[in-house]
């Protein structure tokens, strides 16, 4: 049997954290693509396009993210779609990232006044051009506060990538827990990691949301 | 192809999971909205002492993933001599975790309560308790209740996850049926429609109780 030294846990939990880092990077750009589509559609007033979005934000944020990923893992295969478990992790937190993002984003846009939509309007602006020199860069100054708030969820969220295999911290903590048998001291690393992780997150997000308020 | 009649003979394996589940909720729920209106309690109105406490709870709980939380509770306690059973150690963390996130959210709402309020409390003679639970409790829950709400909703979904400390939860379930008649896509996706419709349930349920919890604004 190998033994392992605090250093060795740490190495190892350590190196696992890039995964984990590169997990959520991956999540997040996806989801913020996704959310950026659905939230266009969402903006062009047609029925059909909003109530596509309605219905997908329903499931999504409706149903469990593991089961979410055990779907696009297992399920996948099962269905002869053959994918690796870093592709079900991103998929499956892709969905569940934009399904939030565009709820957050839909609040941001919704406090704009409606008349500034009207006034565009009859300035003669086409739709896009709204979109582009009205309202996005108003609404970005206030999403981007809850937008970092909830990069915390997606870093969070990417430990259930464990579940299926894929090896990031919280897989890496729980295969040291089976060599060395410290749970208490494995799991409180771990913990104290993605708290690392995420606390300057929340703090940063924290800070935007009072420097917007100031200048309102 | 899918081939859903697979699932029938293991209704009775997923009727017995679902009723776990919704216990947990009700119980966790319960249980999380308690802690956390006492934790934002001492939050807003304690001392120095318990505010220090109770943001180093919410903070350490808001930044760690709900599954090494539960990891910690059920393989890192015992360790240190608390032997739990896999139920009880998921009660626990997700009473824990509930009540952390919502303490930050009851926190803003007892925020949201003007100081003339408190102040016309103490001049009518309530004392402190009489003025929480008569005065402020309410109207505080009123303006954050949709946020409770879907607080609630996602610590019922999250709850999926006490099956990997072998809790016979709905995923559980899934993954058994799954790994018997290997239906895996049609086993998780009726789970998934399952949690869908008890998350549908739920905001119906706080919805309805809503209603009658703030009943006095419709009543005159």
């Amino acid at each position: 049997m190998i033994e392992f030294s605090n250093y060795d846990i740490l190495r190892n939990l350590l190196f696992a954290t890039q995964w984990t880092i590169l997990l959520s990077l991956a999540a997040f750009i996806g989801g913020t693509t996704v959310a950026l589509t659905l939230t266009a559609m969402r903006l062009t007033r047609n029925p059909a396009m909003q109530r596509i979005v309605k219905v997908y934000v329903e499931l999504f944020q409706g149903t469990p993210l593991l089961m979410q990923m055990f779907l696009c893992f297992f399920g996948l295969s099962m269905l002869g779609y053959e994918i690796s478990a870093w592709g079900a992790a991103i998929l499956s937190l892709t969905f569940f990232t934009s399904a939030f993002l565009v709820e957050i984003w839909r609040g941001c846009i919704d406090t704009l006044p409606k008349g500034q939509w009207e006034a565009s309007r009859c300035l003669g602006l086409s739709f896009l051009q709204t979109l582009r020199h009205i309202i996005l860069p108003q609404a970005i100054r206030v999403a981007t506060a809850p937008t970092v708030g909830f990069s915390v969820q997606v870093i969070k969220g990417t430990a259930l990538a464990s579940v299926i295999g894929f090896v990031e911290l919280t897989k890496v903590g729980t295969m040291l827990n089976n060599a060395t048998f410290e749970p208490f001291k494995i799991f409180t690393l771990v913990a104290l990691i993605y708290f690392m992780l995420c606390y300057p997150l929340s703090l940063y997000s924290k800070h935007l949301e009072k420097k917007f308020n100031v200048s309102r | 192809m899918l081939y859903f009649s697979d699932l029938l003979q293991y209704s009775d394996v997923f009727l017995s999971a679902l009723k776990t589940t919704v216990e947990l909720t009700v119980l966790t729920t319960i249980l999380g909205v308690v802690l956390g209106t006492v934790c934002a309690t001492v939050r807003q109105y304690g001392n120095r002492a318990g505010q220090r406490v109770v943001s180093v709870y919410v903070e350490l709980i808001r930044n760690t993933p709900f599954i090494v939380q539960l990891f910690f509770i059920f393989f890192g306690l015992p360790a240190i001599g608390m032997m739990l059973s896999p139920w009880e150690a998921s009660m626990i963390a997700l009473t824990i975790n509930l009540g952390a996130y919502s303490t930050e959210i009851i926190r803003a709402g007892l925020a949201s309560i003007s100081k003339g309020q408190i102040e016309a409390a103490k001049v009518l003679g309530l004392n402190f308790r009489q003025t929480l639970t008569r005065v402020i409790f309410i109207p505080a829950f009123e303006k954050i209740y949709p946020a409770l709400t879907s607080q609630c909703i996602i610590v019922m979904l999250g709850s999926a996850v006490i099956s990997q400390i072998s809790v016979q939860d709905l995923t559980y379930a899934a993954n058994l049926v799954q790994s018997r008649n290997f239906r895996a896509f049609e086993s998780y996706l009726v789970t998934a429609l399952l949690y869908l419709g008890l998350s549908i349930l739920l905001r119906f349920a706080f919805n309805a109780l809503g209603k009658r919890l703030f009943a006095y604004r419709t009543s005159n």
